[in-house]
């Protein structure tokens, strides 16, 4: 515990060291050296701290009476084992990648904040620490979302950032209100003494849900993501997405599994829908964007969902007293939250890769980039598929867990949940399969193909540390895919507290199988079946040139007798998603088109219109914002009065404040 | 049953995908090329196609990258290892239990995210517009999989191929929900083998291709192994369909030599049943438009959803 808050301490001190006068390169340096080195060790630690037994210590800070509670059990380990180990990578990462930041005073002071915040938040254990630690994280993430300032955009995505952060964290300060009680008992330990009665429990649920769900993007409290990710530098974005949505919902997994006690078998329902839909339109919208990092934001969005609705199964097992399928369910949730840190991180590094050579974000301006930039495009191919949930990788080991949860449910006791639970299991295998159309395009569109502009043409591979940390990051999505049952057994601890069940031990199964309720049942083997791969494969290729004809030439492609088609006559990745544009977002997003194809003869260009419509921003923000509009300009009318009305009007309120003093009083 | 004979007998499945697959593509065509009175190409036609095409020297377009060139070798064993996770004479091999039906579909889809991503590193539009329809057709396929995957486990109480084999085995009685699985997987596996009315397998009309659109700039052993892939790719959707709904004749565990020949043939016949019916069904109907595709594959999908509510709710009454 100790090492923990000096580490804590030192990456606070990283903030005020980078005021000291040392020139832009030798600050960067130890700036993210500094980072990389507290993280490593922190995550060193957490890693071991899961098994070991839960430490804590009361620091005399913050409220007098309360002093600084901070806590370390086996959830607030794995945690920090996910948060260090994102901000161990993008540190690495932003030893080469920080170079190219044309105003390093706009993030350095932050960055190292930032690390600590999110720390801070999982260590806290009394409500007063854990909002002061969730207000640094939201603050420094906002600083360094408006490092770039003068792009257009950022400024929007700032303060819509501001206002969404804000008003969850108003969200949480009521839900911690309301589970302290009226004794303003706010550590922990004490909030767990007391027993909430259901419509309290609903009110901190749905707080809850709006606190942490609004930082983590479920939808619709998502609108401020894909703004405010894609606008920080790359680095920055990875450890928002990867990192800062796992600290949402490590946040809510405390409030909901723990300080809320006893769960009721409904709590998991809103978790399931959210979730499911959460998982389908995220990925949707990442299908429909063109900019990289905010294909990769959206999609930040979709993996929220999953584990939002793994999460909702966990509740529901809990709440139905099946404490191993429980188990089964929140370490799937837990697992998918590591491996997207992981993935996710590769392919933020892997989009800031493609900034700094070539200068664009648009996948419409790119194209063969895997002829110059071979490294970070196989390390963002790796992390593409694992994050389309394919063997023999990550994303397929927790997704499978998942499905494994479904498999288990039909023995919950409720109907509202039987209905649910099949239609959350059709939304989140839409959503794999639409992740895997996503990443095809993206990495199609950016990687593959012929060059688009003359920046891509030119592109030139990335530096040492931005390589090398996108590939450990790609081959620990491998690590952790073909030897899941490691991390789920050094998960269960968290499982056991959580939800009162375990998994079976998974190491002892022959051939680093897992099975999570028995072997009869279902088991997977991504070691096996990583080795069958590579045997198949190798055997193929081997055989085929041994008998084969080894000759290769190069001809140009078929062009149908139309010779000259140039770079723009390939498909771009707008075209790539019309068809499944014509086929969902149609109905999700009401899209549709416009063609104005002149008749022959007529020298008018051909031209077409999309057009799209974001019913979450619709329906529920615009509304909203009409209506501060409406208020703000009929309150202006007070602003230009006479002394004599403004002595009135201050009358009148005190007359009125009396009678109603007089009614109640 | 000793571990060399366990070994033997795993690697034999492996080997048997692998030889027989051409032959049920050669026999679809030869049963097409009968129904329409043409005689037709000899069933061994695709091994002769095979060592033509390995034969022959790759021709690769101006810009592909080494991706392109790899990706068919990764296609081919994706391909390979979930054909061969599929239980074709028996249930229970040595390694049956390293994927279940789930792995087997994410397996195949790995083939097909190579495969579309393949088409874009050509750089034409045609790859484009293939791998764009192939990615919309698997975004309802690939569900409606997972679903159909859903009812069958829950009715047999696991997701592995071989329990659910033997547990089809020894339970007999009609189940609704079983019914909807069928037909959502036969969908299912003509959408996913580019089959009619999905996909026509024979075309070369460049704008109503799907799958040859992909595989338009691919050539010699290149292609040789994206056609051999395809072939395995048929061979375990008929095989599944097989195993899971029809798995007469599956050996449970060791027996003689008879049980085996008598399991060989029994799958060769339901090999032989299964083309009939597949080049019946493609004679008498006609291709879809694309964006008609959608609209079968969404009955797929519903049916998959709806097998798995019923199940849901009868559970515990």
């Amino acid at each position: 515990m100790r090492v923990l808050l000096i580490g804590v301490a030192v990456l606070l001190g990283g903030s005020l060291l980078s005021l000291l006068p040392l020139s832009r390169e030798s600050k960067s340096s130890v700036i993210y050296g500094g980072c990389f080195a507290t993280c490593l060790v922190l995550s060193a630690m957490a890693l071991v701290g899961v098994a070991g037994d839960a430490s804590s210590a009361v620091l005399p800070l913050g409220l007098p009476w309360l002093g600084a509670h901070f806590h370390l059990d086996a959830l607030a380990a794995v945690f920090l084992v996910i948060v260090n180990l994102g901000g161990a990578a993008a540190s690495f990462y932003a030893l080469g990648y920080g170079a190219h930041e044309h105003e390093p005073m706009r993030v350095l002071p932050f960055y190292p904040a930032f690390l600590a915040g999110m720390n801070l938040v999982i260590l806290a254990a009394d409500a007063y620490s854990f909002l002061f630690s969730w207000e640094l994280m939201s603050l420094a993430s906002w600083a360094l979302v408006m490092a770039h300032h003068r792009d257009a955009g950022t400024t929007r995505a700032g303060y819509v950032y501001l206002m969404m952060a804000s008003f969850g964290t108003f969200a949480l300060l009521l839900a911690f209100g309301f589970l302290a009680g009226p004794g303003g008992a706010f550590a922990f330990d004490a909030i767990t003494q007391h027993v909430l009665s259901p419509g309290v429990g609903a009110i901190v649920l749905a707080l809850a849900f709006i606190g942490a769900g609004s930082k983590a993007g479920l939808v619709p409290l998502h609108v401020w993501l894909p703004l405010a990710h894609p606008a920080a530098p790359s680095h920055v974005s990875a450890l928002m997405s990867g990192v800062m949505t796992k600290v949402a919902v490590y946040a809510f997994i405390r409030i909901v599994f723990e300080l809320m006690g006893a769960p009721a078998w409904w709590w998991g329902l809103p978790a399931l829908l959210l979730g499911g839909i959460t998982a389908a339109l995220g990925v949707l919208y990442a299908l429909m964007e063109t900019d990289i990092k905010r294909i990769l934001a959206y999609s930040t969005i979709e993996n929220i969902g999953i584990i939002f609705a793994a999460l909702g199964l966990a509740l529901a097992f809990k709440a139905a007293g099946m404490g191993d399928a429980g188990a089964l369910a929140v370490t799937a949730a837990l697992f998918h939250a590591a491996n997207h840190m992981l993935f996710k991180s590769t392919l933020f590094f892997g989009a800031g890769t493609i900034i700094v050579a070539t200068g664009e974000q648009d996948v419409e301006r790119l194209g063969g980039l895997i002829h110059r930039m071979p490294i970070s495009s196989s390390a963002f191919l790796i992390a593409a598929l694992a994050i389309s949930s394919l063997p023999p990788f990550n994303g397929f080991a927790s997704e499978w867990l998942v499905f494994q949860g479904i498999l288990v449910s039909p023995h919950l006791p409720r109907m509202a949940l039987k209905l649910l639970v099949p239609a959350v299991g059709v939304l989140l295998a839409l959503s794999a399969a639409l992740a895997a159309a996503c990443f095809v395009r993206a990495f199609g569109a950016a990687y593959l193909g012929r060059a688009r502009t003359a920046a891509a043409a030119a592109a030139r591979e990335a530096d040492v540390w931005s390589v090398s940390s996108m590939v450990v990051c790609a081959t620990l999505c491998l690590l952790t895919g073909i030897f899941p049952g490691a991390v789920i057994d050094w998960m269960q601890p968290a499982a056991v507290a959580l939800v009162g069940g375990r998994m079976p031990p998974q190491l002892d199964i022959a051939w680093f199988s897992i099975a999570p309720v028995s072997a009869s049942r279902s088991s997977y083997n991504g070691f096996l079946i990583f080795v069958f791969l590579v045997l198949a494969a190798s055997f193929a290729a081997w055989v085929v040139h041994r008998v084969a004809s080894r000759a290769m030439r190069r001809a140009p492609f078929w062009d149908c007798g139309y010779p000259g088609a140039g770079p723009i006559a390939q498909y771009s990745a707008t075209s790539l998603a019309q068809p499944i544009r014509r086929v969902f977002a149609t109905v999700a997003f009401d899209a549709h088109e416009q063609v104005d194809m002149p008749l022959p003869g007529d020298q008018r260009p051909a031209t077409i219109h999309r057009f799209m419509r974001d019913p979450v921003w619709e329906f529920a923000y615009a509304p909203v914002a009409a209506g501060v509009g409406w208020m703000a300009r009929w309150m202006n009318r007070l602003q230009f009065l006479t002394i004599r009305r403004y002595l009135s009007a201050v009358f009148v309120t005190l007359i009125l404040l009396l009678l109603v003093l007089a009614i109640w009083g | 049953m000793g571990v060399m004979s366990a070994l033997l007998l795993q690697l034999g499945q492996v080997g048997l995908v692998l030889l027989v697959a051409p032959a049920v593509s050669g026999m679809i065509r030869k049963m097409k090329a009968r129904l329409q009175r043409r005689i037709g190409p000899p069933v061994l036609q695709p091994y002769r196609d095979l060592r033509r095409l390995i034969g022959k020297d790759v021709v690769l377009a101006d810009n592909t990258s080494w991706f392109f060139r790899m990706a068919p070798y990764l296609i081919f064993a994706a391909t390979w290892v979930a054909a061969a996770l599929v239980p074709t004479f028996q249930t229970g091999l040595m390694f049956s239990w390293s994927g279940d039906m789930i792995a087997i579909v994410a397996l195949l889809g790995v083939a097909r995210f190579l495969q579309a991503a393949a088409a874009i590193d050509t750089g034409t539009s045609f790859g484009g517009i293939g791998a764009s329809r192939e990615v919309m057709i698997a975004s309802l396929a690939e569900p409606a999989m997972i679903m159909v995957t859903f009812t069958v486990a829950l009715v047999a109480g696991s997701s592995q191929l071989s329990t659910i084999a033997e547990f089809m085995l020894h339970s007999v009685g009609l189940r609704v929900s079983l019914g909807m699985a069928l037909v959502a997987l036969v969908i299912v596996a003509l959408a996913e083998n580019a089959r009619i009315p999905v996909d026509n397998p024979a075309t070369h009309l460049e704008l109503t291709m799907v799958h040859e659109a992909m595989v338009l700039e691919y050539s010699g052993r290149h292609l040789a192994m994206i056609e051999l892939a395809g072939s395995l790719r048929l061979l375990l959707y008929i095989s599944l369909i097989a195993c899971i709904f029809f798995p007469v004749g599956l050996v449970v565990s060791g027996a003689g030599f008879l049980a085996y020949a008598a399991a060989l043939g029994a799958y060769g016949m339901k090999l032989v049943i299964a083309s009939v019916f597949l080049a019946t069904f493609e004679m008498s109907i006609a291709k879809m438009r694309v964006f008609r595709v959608p609209s079968l594959l969404g009955i797929a999908l519903m049916l998959g959803l709806l097998g798995t509510l019923l199940l849901f709710i009868s559970e515990g009454m």
